[in-house]
């Protein structure tokens, strides 16, 4: 007998949730707990010496968060996840694991601009190189590459742009380099893209935007692949050497295809310490319930508000890789055939005081810097986010001053459409 | 037999069933895997039995230390294989031999020895290779999602908890296939990168 493969959605409502051994609870419980009882001090030895399954300390794992691990670890289909505080503390533990000072990290240009900021400053302080690459021209990750490459960062679908990478031209250039494709699939969510069936090694995630879902809680989770040779080339020593706080165990020989997510969480995790409350791990998991419905209702809300917009007269341009006309639109039929996701940009005629008047008359969408909420969100860039940058950096950062950002939520696309309507007529 | 993917409940029926393991290439350093696997199978209740020449007469956790297969005075149902792949048909020759004859040839991770293998079926003993019982057992009682491992199961059935210690799940478990990741034979294939 074939045994049968639950499909996504039966995923997202169950992986890595059961009932309750002692109480029988259906939900999963909220262990909201520092610590956990040793049975006796041979069981705590074990568990400290990673000889053993188990609970010790929140900071290093928490069951409520164990099971919002497995969750998008399923999901992705990878072999194993770790949650964190933060997207951003997701990218510091994924990688305190690949990096040692001096070395390299080749990363696309068109990214989420904290992550430009993270990349540019808290990683260059820790002796972290980014060498930036452009996603439009992929000779220039091959340019990128050197003998001190540890990793290629890419997103899935890039923010705030709607640009989509070529995934797996990425993946043969990181293949060919020997270092792991990291891939950010905060966009895109598994349910639009499985960056891991195309060639990505580790994927990380803001569950602050679309997983959770809902905006009412900050996290971030790793996702291992269990696809890349961690000891072949002994570039990755936290991985393939043995490890003086552990007694000397080797993390990829004892923990196999799931060494790098371990690795995140008992040198990363144990030692950095950002780690996710589990009342955010339990808020995030219920949103994660109705990913498959919410995405696709968030893509086709998108689609449809795309294609109005691009009638619209006082609308210059619209940015959207669902739009058939669009420039990433043959890479979106390749990596997102669902939907491209919630978020678009577009390019006002009036410019400047044309956004702002936007973002002020509009009743339904909330005016605020974030993406991924139920509810339709806006912001004009060159007003709030990027306001101290010169207009030549604000152009060149995909900010200029006639750009609007769209996060479209759930609600009914003709009430969002409408209120778009009345915004720009005052615009 | 496909080698390549097993279903659950081939798994489960070996770890469900065996009581007596010989783990052949048992480490006595407490930092090498094999060592880990030992204790924690004896932690969950088999009864272990280790086997390495280099430690014969010695004392492991408590269990006496036999030089070969042979040297075991007491029936074994699992012979597990913590030796490299190419040693594994003469350790299958050795088991072969053993009165009674265990039902379970079991290599570890990163071990495949298909030769070997054939030869334990056409003898009737069921197979398993590039797997590690520690990872099943945690796998299949759900205690590795502890570790935000994937386990790969799906469950709305309570699990029912063993009647001693905490941070402990039996194999007693309903249990239906979870989320697939063939990561563990993509690795297993690129293993010789």
């Amino acid at each position: 007998m074939i045994e049968r493969t639950p499909g996504f959605a039966t995923l997202a409502v169950h992986a890595g949730s059961q009932p309750d051994p002692t109480t029988g609870a259906r939900a999963t419980p909220i262990y909201q707990t520092t610590s956990f009882v040793f049975d006796d001090v041979d069981h705590a030895a074990s568990l400290f010496g990673l000889q053993t399954f188990g609970n010790i300390y929140t900071r290093i794992g928490n069951p409520t968060n164990a099971v919002l691990e497995e969750r998008v670890a399923a999901l992705e289909g990878g072999t194993a996840g770790l949650a964190v505080a933060s997207g951003h503390a997701a990218q510091v533990l994924a990688m305190h694991i690949l990096m040692t000072p001096g070395d390299e990290l080749v990363a696309s240009k068109k990214l989420y601009g904290g992550s430009i900021n993270q990349f540019n400053h808290a990683f260059r302080n820790f002796g972290w190189n980014v060498v930036w690459a452009d996603p439009d021209d992929m000779a220039s990750f091959e340019r990128a590459i050197s003998p001190k490459t540890r990793a290629i960062f890419i997103e899935s679908i890039a923010n705030p742009g709607g640009i989509i990478t070529d995934i797996e031209a990425v993946g043969n250039v990181a293949r060919r380099a020997g270092v792991p494709l990291v891939v950010d699939n905060t966009l895109a969510t598994p349910y639009l893209c499985r960056p891991i069936e195309h060639g990505a090694d580790i994927v990380v995630h803001s569950l602050t935007k679309f997983l959770g879902g809902h905006g009412n809680s900050i996290g971030g989770l790793i996702v291992d692949a269990g696809t890349f040779n961690w000891s072949r080339a002994g570039r990755y020593p936290m991985l393939s050497e043995p490890r003086p706080e552990y007694q000397g165990i080797v993390l990829h020989e004892t923990f196999g295809n799931f060494a790098f997510a371990i690795a995140c969480r008992v040198l990363g995790l144990r030692d950095l310490g950002p780690a996710l409350s589990p009342f955010n791990a339990f808020l995030i998991l219920t949103g994660i319930e109705t990913l498959p419905l919410r995405m696709q209702r968030h893509s086709d809300n998108a689609m449809a508000v795309a294609a109005w917009l691009a009638d619209h007269g006082k609308v210059a341009w619209v940015s959207y890789p669902g739009l058939p006309g669009d420039r990433y639109h043959s890479l979106a039929k390749k990596y997102v055939p669902k939907g491209a996701g919630a978020v678009l940009t577009f390019g006002l005629k009036g410019g400047y005081d044309a956004g702002v008047k936007l973002v002020s008359n509009v009743k339904l969408f909330s005016h605020l810097a974030n993406i991924g909420d139920t509810r339709s969100l806006i912001i004009h860039p060159a007003s709030t986010t990027h306001r101290q940058l010169s207009d030549a950096q604000k152009v060149q950062a995909g900010a200029g001053p006639d750009v609007v950002r769209l996060s479209v939520g759930i609600e009914d696309v003709e009430d969002i459409v409408a209120d778009l309507e009345q915004g720009l007529a005052a615009a | 037999m496909n080698h390549d993917r097993y279903d659950d409940v081939y798994i489960r029926g070996i770890l469900n069933t065996v009581k007596t393991i010989a783990m052949v290439g048992v480490s006595a350093n407490t930092s090498r895997p094999s060592y880990f696997v030992f204790k924690y199978l004896l932690e969950r209740g088999y009864r272990m039995i280790p086997v390495n020449p280099g430690l014969a007469g010695q004392d492991l956790l408590g269990r006496a230390v036999r030089a070969t297969l042979l040297d075991i005075p007491e029936p074994v149902d699992m012979v597990d294989v913590f030796r490299a792949s190419q040693h594994v048909l003469a350790i299958t020759e050795q088991a072969l031999q053993m009165q009674p004859r265990p039902r379970v040839i079991w290599m570890q991770l990163g071990v495949r020895n298909d030769e070997a293998a054939a030869l334990a079926e056409a003898n009737g003993l069921k197979v398993v290779m590039n797997r590690c019982p520690k990872i099943e057992y945690g796998r299949l009682s759900s205690e590795i999602s502890w570790m935000g491992v994937n386990s790969r199961t799906l469950s709305a059935k309570r699990a029912k908890p063993p009647g001693r210690g905490v941070q402990r799940m039996t194999l007693d478990r309903i249990t239906m296939a979870g989320g697939a990741t063939d990561a563990a034979d993509r690795a297993g294939r690129r293993g010789g990168e």
